[in-house]
């Protein structure tokens, strides 16, 4: 391995951890303050002008809370279930192609932190071991309530798998790859996917609502019912971790998002301006519109979360099982027989 | 229900267009403490002790205000007359401390039903209490309660000029 590539994406992941730990910390005063004008209100503006240095103020908050451990056999686990939320959340960053290839010192610099071919795949992987995260911190409470509420996650989230991996599917099946970046690839300039697998799209975006746990699906965790669901015993930081670990997991929902299906880096017009301004500004102007795409995502997340109202277990599983799946089996076929009828 | 109803898309889709105006409406919250609430003009709000058309402070420490009220706000200790003091105070006793806690005020105006002088009354001056963040802050002692001897003097003048 050369040396230069090792500095290179060492730098990259660094600045990609950085950007992602940023995301998360402003989603939580985003969430906030979108909640508030949502309802008439105006959010947090005293810490700091318009309320910038809420995040700080509740990093610091969280921090100076007495750091509890409720009266359970499992302390490891009690300390693991967070941290378990917090690294799946993180390392599905690895994979996600930020840009097109950058031309910089000589070199070409690819924006992805890892191009392996079977992209696609991982981040299922890593998403279905966060349900851990969840079910220990339920268990390890030592608690009913957080039994339940973990108990009801983790169905929830391994039930909602499904429907999203046939979906991916039948995008799969038209795409050839499982590679993200050749999947970002292919939707060069206006040929992006959602065009083409509209009701894929919709059976992904209802599937990554109930996979972070977001509102309408968001019985784990809601205060009406289950207290605190499976984040009841925990204080401080640790609490602050599946908190930070749901805003960061909901910023790679809305990156996975857009890029599997609303063109990644791509923009219309991409190549005019590749030809007038330079390769290396038509990739950053794509990265920029990358970034814009997931914060109309995230934007999204919230704004649904003050409008519709939260599902009922049964109706949960009954749209997961009996509807989605049928439907998006039914994606599969229809893509299927299109692909065949327009071989060519 | 229809089929297209009962994907519940359109309802879902009527509910977000519904909270996407809101988030361009007007806000209704009011910026304290750099915008205030504004108050009926027959508001009567902060407390005041009264002087006599001669400067003298007409409260006695009889604690009838005190008695009167409903949040026990009001706390004053008497003290008798000095012969010198003679200007300041209209009878023997009077108040050397008389302190009203404006945390527990509840400006129901019995304390200025129940005084005997008329020393007490809740004035239409529209000053609310300051913002703090200390408790001590809200106990409002005599040199915030008293009536300024410049008003009195105005009032006299305005009283007695034909």
């Amino acid at each position: 391995m050369d040396q230069s590539l090792i500095i290179e994406k060492s730098i990259f992941i660094v600045i990609i951890f950085a950007i992602t730990m940023l995301f998360a910390m402003y989603e939580t005063l985003a969430e906030r303050k979108i909640a508030a004008w949502l309802q008439d209100r105006v959010g947090p503006n005293r810490a700091g002008k318009g309320g910038i240095l809420q995040p700080l103020a509740d990093g610091l908050k969280l921090f100076s809370k007495e750091e509890f451990f409720p009266n359970t056999p499992n302390r490891f686990l009690f300390i693991v279930g967070p941290a378990v939320s917090m690294i799946t959340a993180l390392m599905t960053s690895a994979v996600i192609p930020w840009g097109d290839k950058l031309h910089i010192f000589g070199r070409d610099v690819k924006l992805q932190a890892t191009d392996i071919n079977i992209g696609m795949l991982y981040v299922f992987g890593v998403l279905s071991v966060g349900v851990y995260g969840i079910m220990i911190g339920g268990w390890a409470s030592n608690n009913k309530f957080s039994l339940m509420g973990a108990m009801r996650a983790a169905s929830q989230m391994v039930s909602y798998e499904v429907p999203m991996s046939l979906a991916i599917i039948a995008l799969v099946m038209m795409t050839q790859s499982l590679s993200l970046s050749d999947i970002a690839e292919g939707q060069h300039g206006w040929r992006w996917n959602v065009l083409y697998q509209p009701v894929g799209f919709l059976i992904f975006l209802v599937c990554s609502f109930a996979e972070t746990n977001r509102t309408p699906f968001d019985l784990a965790e809601c205060e009406a019912e289950l207290i605190g669901g499976y984040h009841t015993e925990y204080s401080s930081m640790k609490m602050g971790f599946y908190l930070f670990a749901e805003y960061a997991s909901m910023f790679i929902s809305s990156a996975i998002l857009a890029i599997l299906y609303f063109g990644a880096y791509n923009y219309p017009g991409m190549d005019w301006v590749a030809d007038t301004l330079g390769a290396n500004a038509a990739s950053l102007i794509g990265v920029g519109v990358l970034f814009a795409k997931i914060c109309f995502f995230i934007f999204f997340y919230m704004w649904v979360r003050w409008t519709i109202p939260r599902f009922r277990y049964d109706q949960l599983m009954k749209l997961g099982w009996k509807v989605l799946i049928p439907l998006a089996i039914a994606n599969i076929i229809v893509t299927g027989v299109v692909i065949l009828l327009f071989d060519k | 229900m229809t089929f297209m109803e009962s994907l519940y898309l359109v309802a879902i889709g009527k509910g977000l267009w519904i909270t996407l105006k809101h988030l361009f409406t007007r806000k209704v919250t009011i910026k304290y403490p750099e915008e205030t609430r504004e108050v009926s003009p027959v508001y009567r709000g902060q407390h005041m002790l009264m002087r006599d058309d001669e400067g003298r402070e007409r409260c006695t420490a009889c604690g009838l205000c005190a008695l009167s009220c409903p949040a026990e706000a009001i706390t004053m200790k008497a003290e008798e007359r000095k012969p010198d003091e003679k200007h300041l105070y209209r009878e023997e006793k009077y108040a050397s401390i008389y302190e009203i806690n404006m945390l527990r005020c509840i400006f129901c105006g019995l304390c200025e039903e129940a005084c005997p002088k008329q020393a007490i009354y809740l004035t239409t001056s529209k000053v609310m209490v300051k913002a703090s963040i200390n408790r001590e802050d809200f106990i409002y002692g005599k040199e915030k309660l008293v009536m300024p001897l410049d008003m009195a003097i105005r009032n006299t003048q305005m009283q007695t000029a034909h």
